[in-house]
């Protein structure tokens, strides 16, 4: 009984030690390493401890919405712009952008290759029904790939079984891509940082469609009087500031920058 | 030496176990000292009846009262069962058990579980896991256990139905010294040779009922009710 | 299979070296599935115990239910601690989410039906045994919970090391009132899930081997205090 008290008390007491923020950002921004290099670099400018929960983007505005924690980064600007309006986040502020790509196995038997844009590379993974994997999760790449299916005419629901919902985060289904040698839509970042990439290569990018915008929104004080409103604008005022400009520009994997800071003072 | 005092009284004792009759309606005036066997053929109730005077069987009807008060009577008892109940600990620590429940010193308790256990023959096994000794020396073990609190009364449920006639003898060996130094013994068995060897009285039960009682010798010599004619005679009861 | 062979040579070299993650993150498996441990203990060991010697009205429907308990689905408790301890949820104001203390409350609630099942069975046992000789001792009620209680303490070191086992390797319902943050609430169950998704397979293989350990350990010593139980020695 003894020992359980002195151990709930150490967890409370390293809890209280330095100041800390809870934030929800998406599993495409983890994946891409990004986070370990700024998460110490915040902690050694600000102070802040900053608690990050790698959720996807569906549930990262549900995380938000319940206050369970203080700030959300997420790269799906309709859920945002209706996060705001709800009056569930206090404003969205830009941070930075990376693309799209479109991943597929070697041999390329859709001829992905070839597109000249982003439609036209999931229509011609379509009519040739190769096996496709999707996010399947709510988040922000799988909503950016619904778009496009969309925008090529096309009924995801109606698909055939080469289409294949997982129902995971970026890297888990960067694995079932891997393991069944398939096409999938992936964020730059992720694709580079991942390690098993097996047979699979990069097919298609560039396309402006495939643009990928990430934004940091505070959780509204006045719906949640809870969160700690002053550490969640000093870690956006660190954000957009020109320290945050020189790592997020300079974070390379292979030679390759992977993020564009675009955040506005 | 040997009291013939009143010990304990059952009047109308019913004892019914799932709607059956397993003992009574019964009535006896129990008088204290020296060998009391309960004897019969099995089934005849004599473990109800054990159990009944030691204070542990719910009576269905009827009353049963001591010459101590009933909440206390247990504390001057004590009972030996058919198959020795030992706890999962040395011979050592079951010896120590009893005397440890009374709170008695340390010193105390060394000294009575020293003397018993060279009673019994176990002092080289002081260690032993009591599980793991012979059905003889578990049962041996279960008499020391009992004795040890120097009750005025033991009950024991026949103790010796499963043991060799070595142990058995050991057995009634440390019976009749116990009973030599003032207690009570009220055992019962089917085994006519240990009752005529060691009884003083006989109960004598059947089916329930206790069709006969009286001193050993008369008994032995011209036995009154039938059951108990038949039972001397070496006929089955049914 | 090179790369799981390459995996494994990085994993040992973690091991060896004494990685700083693979550390943090053991200790923290092992803080949380131990205070988890001693508090469903706490609660299990003397209910399991006061089950087996009691009787009374509901006993047999308490003991259907702390049996059908066991049964509970980790993921699922998961998600009902996470409902109660949200912020939209009944005690949301504590601030319990996505901390080690709700990883601790949702593992006790796995753990407890466990522990107090094995215990009840192991003390119904014993008490069926000691019940005539205990009564005939005259043992006051406190008497004979801490007869039963030491005597049967191997079978109840049993209990408690199955429930802890349970608790090391769980991993989903502390996914979700966890949140798996780094260095926060970040366990061995909950990195290898990470690392696999990462496709980082040295450091996954490198935790997998640590709680492999450790539960080869729980169950050796399992084996061992049964033995020794059955062979009626210590």
């Amino acid at each position: 009984m003894i020992r359980a008290i002195l151990i709930a008390l150490t967890i409370a007491g390293t809890a209280a030690s330095a100041e800390t923020l809870r934030l929800a950002a998406t599993t495409s921004f983890n994946n891409s390493g990004l986070s370990d290099v700024l998460l110490p670099a915040i902690a050694q400018d600000t102070g802040l401890d900053v608690q990050l929960l790698v959720v996807g983007t569906g549930q990262a505005i549900r995380l938000g919405q319940s206050g369970d924690v203080d700030a959300i980064l997420v790269h799906s600007k309709s859920a945002e712009l209706a996060f705001v309006a709800a009056g569930y986040g206090s404003h969205r502020r830009e941070i930075m952008y990376n693309d799209f790509v479109v991943i597929g196995p070697s041999g390329d038997p859709a001829q992905v290759r070839a597109a000249t844009s982003a439609i036209e590379a999931l229509q011609s993974i379509a009519s040739a029904q190769a096996t496709f994997v999707s996010r399947g999760d709510d988040s922000g790449t799988h909503r950016k790939e619904m778009a496009l299916w969309t925008a090529a005419d096309h009924e995801p629901a109606d698909f055939a079984a080469w289409y294949r919902e997982v129902g995971a985060g970026m890297g888990a289904s960067l694995n079932s891509a891997s393991a069944m040698n398939a096409y999938i839509l992936a964020d730059r970042a992720s694709w580079l940082n991942f390690g098993n990439k097996g047979d699979l290569s990069l097919l298609f990018a560039g396309d402006p469609a495939l643009f990928n915008q990430y934004s940091y929104l505070p959780v509204n004080p006045e719906r949640h009087a809870h969160v700690k409103a002053q550490a969640a604008q000093a870690l956006e005022n660190w954000l957009v500031s020109p320290r945050a400009e020189r790592i997020i520009n300079g974070y390379e994997i292979g030679g390759e920058a992977l993020f564009v800071f675009n955040a506005r003072p | 030496m040997v009291s013939q005092d009143l010990y304990a009284q059952l009047h109308g004792v019913v004892v019914k176990r799932r709607g059956k009759a397993v003992l009574g309606p019964l009535d006896l005036d129990l008088l204290g000292g020296g060998f009391t066997i309960v004897l019969g053929p099995n089934g005849a109730g004599k473990t109800t009846l054990l159990k009944v005077l030691h204070g542990v069987d719910r009576l269905t009807s009827g009353s049963v009262s001591w010459t101590v008060p009933a909440k206390t009577v247990r504390q001057g008892q004590a009972y030996v069962f058919q198959r020795p109940i030992m706890l999962r600990r040395s011979v050592r620590a079951n010896l120590a058990y009893p005397l440890q429940l009374l709170g008695l010193p340390k010193a105390e308790i060394s000294a009575r579980v020293a003397h018993w256990a060279a009673r019994i023959g176990l002092s080289a096994e002081l260690d032993v896991p009591a599980p793991r000794l012979s059905g003889g020396e578990q049962q041996k073990l279960a008499l020391a256990r009992a004795l040890i609190r120097r009750p005025d009364t033991v009950f024991l449920d026949e103790p010796c139905s499963n043991l060799d006639g070595r142990s058995t003898r050991e057995i009634e060996e440390i019976l009749r010294d116990a009973s030599a130094a003032g207690a009570r013994i009220i055992m019962s068995t089917h085994d006519l040779g240990q009752a005529r060897r060691l009884a003083d009285r006989v109960l004598f039960l059947n089916k329930g009922q206790l069709e006969e009682q009286g001193p050993a010798d008369r008994f032995f010599a011209a036995p009154k009710s039938p059951g108990a004619i038949a039972f001397l005679n070496g006929d089955i009861i049914e | 299979m090179s790369e799981i062979w390459a995996g494994m040579a990085e994993a040992f070299l973690l091991i060896w070296s004494l990685d700083a993650d693979l550390i943090d993150i053991t200790l923290r498996s092992l803080q949380v599935s131990l205070s988890a441990l001693v508090i469903a203990s706490a609660l299990a060991l003397p209910l399991g115990t006061w089950l087996a010697i009691r009787r009374f009205r509901h006993r047999r429907l308490v003991i259907a239910t702390m049996n059908a308990l066991m049964g509970l689905p980790p993921v699922v408790v998961g998600l009902i601690v996470y409902l109660f301890l949200s912020r939209t949820g009944p005690f949301g104001v504590l601030g319990l989410l996505f901390t080690p203390a709700a990883m601790i409350i949702a593992q006790v609630i796995i753990i407890t039906p466990l522990i107090a099942s094995i215990t009840h069975q192991a003390m119904r046992e014993l008490w069926s045994d000691y019940h005539d000789l205990l009564i005939s001792l005259n043992t006051t009620h406190g008497q004979r919970i801490a007869t039963l209680i030491w005597d049967g303490r191997r079978a109840l070191m049993t209990a408690a090391l199955a429930g802890f086992g349970r608790a090391i390797g769980e991993v989903g319902a502390i996914m979700i009132v966890g949140g798996n943050i780094d260095h926060v609430t970040r366990v061995l169950t909950t990195a290898i899930a990470l690392e696999t998704g990462k496709g980082d397979f040295a450091l996954a293989l490198g935790l997998g081997f640590v709680l492999i350990a450790l539960s080869l350990c729980v169950n050796l010593a399992i084996h061992t205090l049964s033995r020794t139980e059955r062979e009626g020695r210590w």
